[in-house]
């Protein structure tokens, strides 16, 4: 009886280094994500080194982190920014490396490229110099982030030298309320097993609550296993899995499709296969969630309170959260609803697909955003997910909303590009990291779901979607 | 990569949990296409009162006299003591390359993230795992007595306190032998290479779909 990550981990072995099961193994890589910030080192030293990529059809090369979300037609107004990108052209040129170019429809966020154009396959190691790469293992894939010199390694061998994890098996069963989404239930189970309580672990999702999602959904979840510790998440195939990828580009076709969904059915944890640790969370005790900290486990339901260092007994604790709340401008005990913004974001490879972008503007439809909010974006993951907003009427709604709509991208998730905070600035954001100057030096984040943050925008401050009303 | 055998250096502590790589190194820095000079920017929004960007003329940046790292007793340190989950965040090897240029060879917490950790091994940054209440310890006596050293033994997997007290670490057989040596994995791993493309020609047989390029008949 094996787990899902057993069965991924035992496809991918081509040479054990000891005879200790745990030990170090070469994995092989079927896909390779690449993007402009962490790959100009590689390629140089591949170069330096006198090597050649190995496979490069197993490469999908695009720009994401620094391209401007604004009008494109004038180019990159940073040079710094614009000699990265300019790098990856031509890495991606002189090694003939498919590349979805600034300005390619199918250009975006790699992490939201990658499946939809069925580059993603389940049974696959995808791997990708980001730490969000843990997205892909909605899939039922082994999909991990990785460091420059093993993005090199996997450019010149296909391979990375790489070291079992345990498992774990988060489970979340029963009916989720209304108005709660894959970003509650990640955002619970980080504030439930904080976010170094899946170091070593590859997580599998897991129960009722999870096999409703959809594909969309299952890719926010796992997109935030990394910020639980967790270097891999992943959920098992089924139905909605392969339905979603069905007629993506890069899927098989005829004959092929039949033998490959046939091949992916199997993977799934077996019955009675054992995890390292188990975690169990009811779908219905989850609350609508919005972080309050510098860390993602900072966080708390909507209904509840920014907590009270004065009653954390453990010293180290209670300093980061006296530091948190200093960061933050926040008051020990002051309800999460009585917190007023300045901005809202919403986009990030958490929460910048299709379905994040119809929740939001169904919460926003016929509203205007509150006039203390000084900024508003909604930053579509991709060309493609743009191009499907704009023909639903979704740009309409945001933009008479008063919203704006920009070019997809990173954007104001990590603002490298012009997107960012001013300093003491708060934003509801639906990224993934609230750390200090994430969103900008002396910027406020506060994490919440594609709804929350719509709700927020209205209201000028936290509300309880739950109870907000949607026409 | 450099060898890497022992170590002997001054330990600035860093009483923080969750150091995360933002903090370590932020994301406007990662506009570089290089490997080195990320030194200077090392804990950028703590360590400085101004705001870093890249290409600013670092001799008129104003030092945030209250963070730890400026404080004159650290200066020349060669080993950071932290707290658990060093590191969390992304996989920017920047993260690891900042703190390697800036001086530090040696990297003590109780736990790190995963991919930082990893990515320590590949440059030659020895990440060390020991307990907390060893941590505590040594934090409190590198804020106590003024040039504390540790000596760190990758071949022994120990750390040595001047006052004589000897702690054992656990590191990675195959990552000890690689740091010890100096060893490039990727040549390490193309010596399989005639392994490599059996197990890939096997697959392409088998699971095809894995192959596929869409508009380059990959087949
Ligand atoms: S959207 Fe944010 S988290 Fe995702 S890849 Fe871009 S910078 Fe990283």
């Amino acid at each position: 009886m094996k787990t899902l990550y057993d069965k991924l981990w035992n496809d991918h072995i081509v040479h054990s280094e000891s005879d200790d099961p745990n030990g170090m193994v070469i994995l092989y890589i079927d896909r390779h994500l690449v993007h402009e910030v962490t790959s100009p080192q590689a390629f140089e030293s591949l170069k330096l080194a006198g090597r050649k990529p190995w496979r490069t059809d197993s490469i999908l090369a695009v720009a994401d982190h620094n391209v401007p979300t604004t009008d494109r037609s004038k180019g990159i107004r940073d040079p710094v920014s614009r000699l990265q990108i300019e790098t990856l052209d031509q890495n991606c040129e002189e090694f003939a490396i498919t590349e979805f170019k600034m300005n390619d429809e199918r250009q975006g966020i790699v992490h939201v490229i990658g499946p939809e154009q069925g580059a993603t396959l389940p049974g696959m190691t995808v791997v990708c110099g980001d730490s969000h790469t843990s997205t892909h293992g909605a899939f039922g894939c082994l999909a991990f982030g990785i460091g420059t010199s093993e993005v090199e390694h996997v450019l010149a061998t296909q391979c990375l030298v790489a070291r079992k994890s345990k498992t774990m098996l988060v489970r979340v069963e029963g009916d989720l309320p209304p108005g709660i989404t894959a970003k509650d239930i990640a955002l619970a189970v980080i504030g439930e097993i904080g976010t170094a309580g899946g170091t070593g672990y590859a997580i599998e999702f897991a129960g009722s609550a999870i096999r409703s999602l959809s594909m969309e959904g299952r890719m926010t979840l796992c997109n935030m296993a990394i910020e639980a510790g967790a270097r891999a998440g992943m959920v098992g195939v089924d139905e909605v899995t392969i339905s979603y990828i069905k007629g993506r580009p890069f899927a098989p076709q005829g004959d092929l499709w039949d033998r490959a969904v046939a091949r992916w059915r199997t993977l799934i944890s077996d019955e009675g296969a054992i995890f390292d640790r188990m975690v169990e969370l009811k779908a219905t005790d989850i609350k609508p969630q919005v972080t309050w900290g510098t860390s993602p486990e900072m966080v708390a339901s909507v209904d509840g309170y920014v907590p009270d260092p004065a009653e954390i007994s453990d010293p180290t604790k209670r300093n980061d959260i006296e530091h948190a709340l200093q960061y933050m401008g926040l008051k020990p005990k002051m309800p999460i609803q009585e917190i007023s913004l300045d901005k809202i974001f919403i986009g990030s490879c958490t929460n910048s697909r299709i379905e994040d972008l119809r929740a939001a503007a169904d919460v926003i439809k016929g509203k205007q955003i509150a006039p203390n909010i000084k900024l508003a974006l909604v930053v579509p993951g991709s060309g493609l997910v743009k191009s499907m907003a704009e023909k639903e009427g979704l740009d309409k709604v945001f933009l008479s909303a008063g919203f704006e709509w920009r070019e997809p991208g990173c954007s104001m998730c990590l603002a490298m590009n012009d997107d960012r905070l001013l300093p003491g600035e708060r934003c509801a954001s639906t990224s993934n990291r609230n750390f200090e100057g994430r969103q900008g030096p002396g910027g406020r984040t506060h994490l919440v779901s594609p709804a929350m943050a719509a709700a927020a925008a209205i209201a000028g401050h936290f509300v309880d979607i739950r109870s907000f009303s949607v026409k | 990569m450099k060898k890497f055998r022992k170590f002997k250096g001054i330990v600035a502590p860093l009483d923080r949990a969750n150091v995360d790589t933002d903090a370590i190194i932020p994301k406007q820095f990662l506009k570089s296409i290089k490997r080195s000079g990320f030194g200077q920017n090392l804990f950028d929004e703590w360590r400085y009162l101004d705001y870093g960007e890249p290409g600013k003329d670092m001799s008129l940046r104003r030092l945030n006299p209250d963070f730890i790292l400026n404080q004159p007793r650290y200066q020349g340190a060669g080993i950071l003591v932290t707290r658990d989950n060093f590191g969390c965040g992304s996989s920017r090897e920047h993260a690891p390359w900042a703190l390697q240029d800036y001086g530090f060879d040696v990297i003590i917490a109780p736990g790190f993230a995963d991919i930082f950790y990893n990515n320590c091994f590949k440059i030659g940054l020895l990440p060390i795992i020991l307990d907390t209440s060893v941590i505590d310890r040594l934090i409190g006596d590198a804020l106590a007595i003024n040039g504390y050293r540790l000596e760190v033994d990758l071949d022994a997997q120990t750390v040595t306190a001047l006052s004589g007290e000897v702690y054992r670490f656990d590191v990675d057989p195959f990552r000890r032998h690689c740091l010890l040596n100096g060893l490039d994995e990727i040549g390490l791993t193309l010596q399989h290479a005639d392994k490599i493309r059996k197990f890939e020609a096997n697959r392409r047989n088998d699971q095809p779909w894995l192959f596929l390029q869409q508009g380059r008949g990959g087949l």
